[in-house]
């Protein structure tokens, strides 16, 4: 309670000020309505007009949770869950795509860092790249391998969106594993060599287990990020599944309360995978001794 | 066959020229640093270029990096046009706005531990979201020019710049303060000559990650409506109309771009921070 108040109360003043900003933004139109229909506002009437319309300019609070629950828990209840209409369809499709690039972009990281741990040619060649592949803003690329994979034959849109999340997600991995993987002292390193183990056996036995801290915390950072490249793998055009694509079709038609149910909805998945990550770490690094 | 042989007898050729070089007695030399990785990324181009004519591969699908360089000279004009419009207009102002504006809010921020306490965990949180999906949001908002690419990139920048800046200025020790106290120092002199400082590394780090996300936002909100210029809708409409040679030099641009930018950040934080451990050489 003692650390949950100072934030409980931010967010309060946060709610706060959406709700004024939204007042402030939805008055023009709903001043216009008045204005045709001939009668005049008070201030009450106002307000509430700027609370409840169908397409305002920022949705109020409670706008966006009842659109948040109409296509998650309403749908679920109805026994309409996967329904193409429901955003726990497409947080689905997306938390698949997010999941296999995650896969993907965490083993290439691995990887590369025992390359670069291990070889020095690797480490010298490989090191500056790796650096200079995050300074490129990836979404130049994200139509380019949508139509890629299109040519060369792989359907759908979920080869691509994997490849642009694991693109974004292997860097974290692959600095933290280097980090992990020469955190051993060289006092434990030389110790191993006393007992003649091989280099799989100090691998195995001394180098992986010890990197497990810096691994949890660069797959924190490494499941956001490839959460946010899913999303902009779903944002060119064409795509109609997922989160990214709601966001897409909510623009095109005019409908602002769909895109901000989507954005809650990734903004939850989000928190949801972190935290699930943070519970394996600490339930592994319990396990293992090094819980802190 | 002759393009694939020739590409790939380059590469092992290359590839052993480096791991002599890492091997000689002048692996610790700048010179060899630098050359290293350089000749690694040519020969993954002389690969390119040998795998995609080699194969007769569509230009369609991947075009070589020759023809990409031609259609680089050759599209100057567009290019530099696409690069005024994205960059300085749209990426370079919300980054200056969004980095400034969090960094005096970290400020005022840290006057009360009450906020800190209850922002930083938002900010780390929200740090993490997908907020480029704001984008159609900001375009609807401002319009289809520069203004609306600017915002979303104010949005993008500020919570990771906000987080490292208050994290940085929790940085110093009580002991420091302490000894600030003991000379009299006022609120301001403590923060101008002991916290700012000493905050300075992580400002930095926010400043660098803040470089990429700022490209990415411009480039991402020009998908959702744009004057018929800019980075991003000359990428989404050369997609539509298999200009690929075009787009892949728009995404040259967009390297060269980001790395610079990066570059830039990364030497005045060495010019500022050139105290930190980190900044040390050898």
């Amino acid at each position: 309670m003692h650390r949950a108040l100072p934030v409980l109360a931010v967010l309060a003043v946060l709610t706060a000020v959406w709700y004024l900003g939204a007042w402030r933004m939805n008055t023009p139109w709903a001043l216009a309505q008045a204005e045709r229909a001939g009668q005049e506002l008070s201030a009450g009437e106002l307000f509430t007009a700027t609370m409840n319309q169908d397409r305002p300019r920022l949705p109020a609070p409670h706008q966006v949770a009842t659109e948040l629950w109409k296509t998650t828990g309403d749908m679920a209840l109805r026994g309409k869950a996967l329904s193409k209409r429901s955003l726990i369809y497409h947080g689905a499709i997306t938390l698949g795509s997010t999941l296999t690039g995650f896969a993907l972009g965490v083993a290439l990281g691995i990887l590369g860092a025992v390359a670069i741990t291990y070889s020095r040619v690797a480490e010298m060649s490989l090191m500056p790249w790796a650096i200079v592949s995050q300074t490129i803003p990836i979404v130049a690329l994200a139509p380019m391998i949508v139509v890629l994979s299109n040519a060369v034959g792989i359907e759908g849109r979920g080869v691509p969106k994997a490849i642009i999340s694991a693109y974004l997600c292997y860097f974290p991995v692959m600095v933290g594993m280097v980090k992990g993987l020469n955190s051993p002292s060289h006092q434990q390193l030389d110790l191993l060599k006393t007992y003649n183990a091989s280099g799989a056996e100090s691998f195995f036995k001394l180098r992986l287990p010890a990197s497990m801290p810096y691994f949890f915390t660069s797959m924190k950072v490494a499941i956001a990020a490839a959460l946010v490249g899913t999303i902009i793998g779903e944002l060119p055009t064409g795509a109609i599944s997922g989160l990214g694509a709601r966001i897409l079709i909510g623009d095109q038609f005019g409908t602002p309360l769909a895109i901000w149910a989507a954005l809650f909805a990734a903004a939850i998945l989000a928190g949801v995978l972190v935290t699930v990550i943070g519970g394996v770490q600490a339930v592994v690094l319990k396990r293992m001794g090094m819980a802190r | 066959m002759m393009a694939v042989g020739a590409a790939l007898a380059f590469w092992l050729a290359t590839w052993a020229l480096n791991v002599a070089l890492a091997r000689s007695r002048w692996r610790k030399a700048r010179a060899v640093r630098i050359a290293v990785p350089v000749i690694f990324g040519l020969a993954v181009l002389v690969l390119w270029q040998g795998l995609v004519r080699g194969l007769e591969v569509s230009p369609v699908i991947l075009p070589a990096p020759s023809d990409i360089a031609v259609t680089f000279a050759n599209s100057t004009e567009t290019l530099w046009e696409d690069f005024v419009q994205t960059v300085l207009k749209g990426a370079l102002s919300g980054y200056l706005i969004g980095c400034g504006v969090a960094f005096v809010t970290a400020i005022l921020i840290d006057r009360s531990a009450f906020l800190t306490a209850g922002l930083l965990p938002i900010g780390n949180f929200v740090a993490a979201l997908p907020i480029v999906g704001i984008a159609p949001i900001l375009v609807s908002w401002f319009g289809f020019d520069w203004h609306s690419k600017a915002a979303v990139v104010v949005a993008m920048v500020f919570f990771p710049v906000l987080v490292n800046v208050v994290q940085g200025l929790k940085e110093t020790e009580a002991m420091q303060r302490d000894l600030m106290r003991t000379y009299a120092a006022s609120y301001w002199q403590t923060m101008l000559k002991l916290r700012l400082p000493a905050a300075m590394p992580f400002v930095f780090n926010g400043l660098k990650i803040a470089t990429t996300l700022a490209l990415i936002g411009a480039i991402v909100a020009e998908y959702f409506g744009s004057p018929v210029k800019g980075m991003g809708f000359r990428i989404s409409t050369g997609v539509g109309r298999l200009a690929i040679d075009l787009v892949w030099a728009e995404i040259a641009v967009a390297a060269l771009v980001g790395t610079a930018f990066y570059g830039i950040v990364a030497m005045i934080e060495k010019f500022v921070t050139f105290w930190h451990p980190s900044q040390r050489v050898g």
